[in-house]
């Protein structure tokens, strides 16, 4: 089955329409996601720097986890808040472009890595007596993360 | 040679057309500029919550600003490289652009904040910032630095857009005043 006819019903859904239709909404909304992906940011690095040995190395895994998650919340909620919209108003495009389904897959993999294994390997204390474990879960959080900046960025260009 | 010649000269010189016109390279300078963006406002934006006492209470401010600085100063150190590529690329219309121009306005800003927070606010917060929140010009440093940033971040996205360019006339005459582009007109 083609999700083509989804995405032509998402393009002309009245708020992609009036997305479209003005000049200001789309660069206004997207300057809100950008603000959502630096927080984003800021909130994944402080604990996969730590999970590295760079950063906050003296504090506990499980003390950056905690105080960094509600602001990973917070951003990803701006970031999914901002970006629905933005797909709304151009879902055809979407449709027809790498870096978009790029973004996506990336994008599922890290919220599910995220909310799943890395989670697991931050609340606990485990990455004390195995560091190899919390180097990788990191890598493959910052890999996941860039897949979704990268996508992000190149569904502009396409 | 008056700054708006300079850059009229800058941006005919064969380096900037090329960086301008080409397939890869100037999408890839803008792609770095705004992912290290993201890395360098994370790491403003977790320091001024931690000002503000809204995350990490439970360590100093002092170690989450030691510690992050480095990541803060290196993605800051890229972000002007890639930048004045961006801006070398297409110098004049950068050079005209409202946008740009208020985000140099707020730079100048932010750097005043972070002198202000370094040589005043920051040896009153190494003493006394073992728990909780930070004394209130350290908070206040923090609010402010966040205001600063997050206006940086949107007026640098505005920039791509040509609203207010000079060839689209007619503009106000303020815009034209604050853009320049009355000068280009008659001067040039």
């Amino acid at each position: 089955m083609s999700l083509l006819p989804f995405f032509q019903w998402c393009y002309q859904t009245p708020i992609g329409e009036t997305i479209r239709d003005s000049t200001w909404l789309f660069p206004v909304i997207e300057a809100f996601h950008l603000l959502g992906l630096g927080v984003t940011a800021g909130a994944v690095l402080i604990v996969d720097l730590r999970l590295l040995g760079v950063g906050l190395r003296k504090q506990p895994v499980a003390q950056l986890a905690a105080g960094a998650e509600p602001w990973l919340l917070g951003s990803l909620t701006l970031m999914f808040a901002s970006g629905f919209p933005l797909f709304l108003s151009e879902s055809i495009k979407c449709y027809y472009s790498l870096p978009f389904w790029v973004k996506m897959t990336s994008l599922f993999l890290a919220v599910l890595f995220t909310f799943t294994v890395r989670r697991r390997v931050t609340r606990t204390e485990l990455t004390s007596a195995r560091p190899l474990l919390g180097r990788f879960t990191a890598l493959i959080s910052l890999g996941l993360w860039f897949g979704v900046a990268w996508g992000g960025r190149w569904i502009g260009f396409s | 040679m008056s700054p708006l010649a300079f850059f009229g000269w800058l941006a005919d010189s064969s380096w900037s057309v090329d960086l301008h016109e080409s397939q890869y390279a100037y999408s890839i300078i803008e792609s770095i500029h705004v992912w290290t963006m993201a890395v360098f406002f994370g790491s403003v934006v977790m320091f001024d919550l931690r000002l503000l006492g809204l995350t990490l209470r439970k360590v100093p401010a002092s170690e989450v600003l030691d510690r992050l600085l480095p990541l803060t100063i290196a993605a800051f150190v890229i972000m002007v490289i890639s930048g004045t590529l961006l801006f070398y690329a297409i110098p004049l219309r950068s050079y005209q652009n409202i946008f740009f121009r208020f985000k140099m306005l707020l730079l100048l800003l932010a750097g005043l904040n972070v002198w202000i927070f370094h040589s005043r606010v920051y040896p009153k917060v190494v003493g006394r910032d073992a728990e909780g929140a930070p004394p209130r010009a350290a908070r206040l440093a923090g609010a402010l630095s966040l205001a600063i940033w997050i206006g940086v971040v949107f007026s640098g996205r505005m920039i791509a857009y040509n609203w207010f360019d000079c060839d689209r006339q007619p503009q106000p005459d303020i815009i034209n005043f604050l853009t320049s582009c009355a000068a280009t007109e008659s001067g040039q």
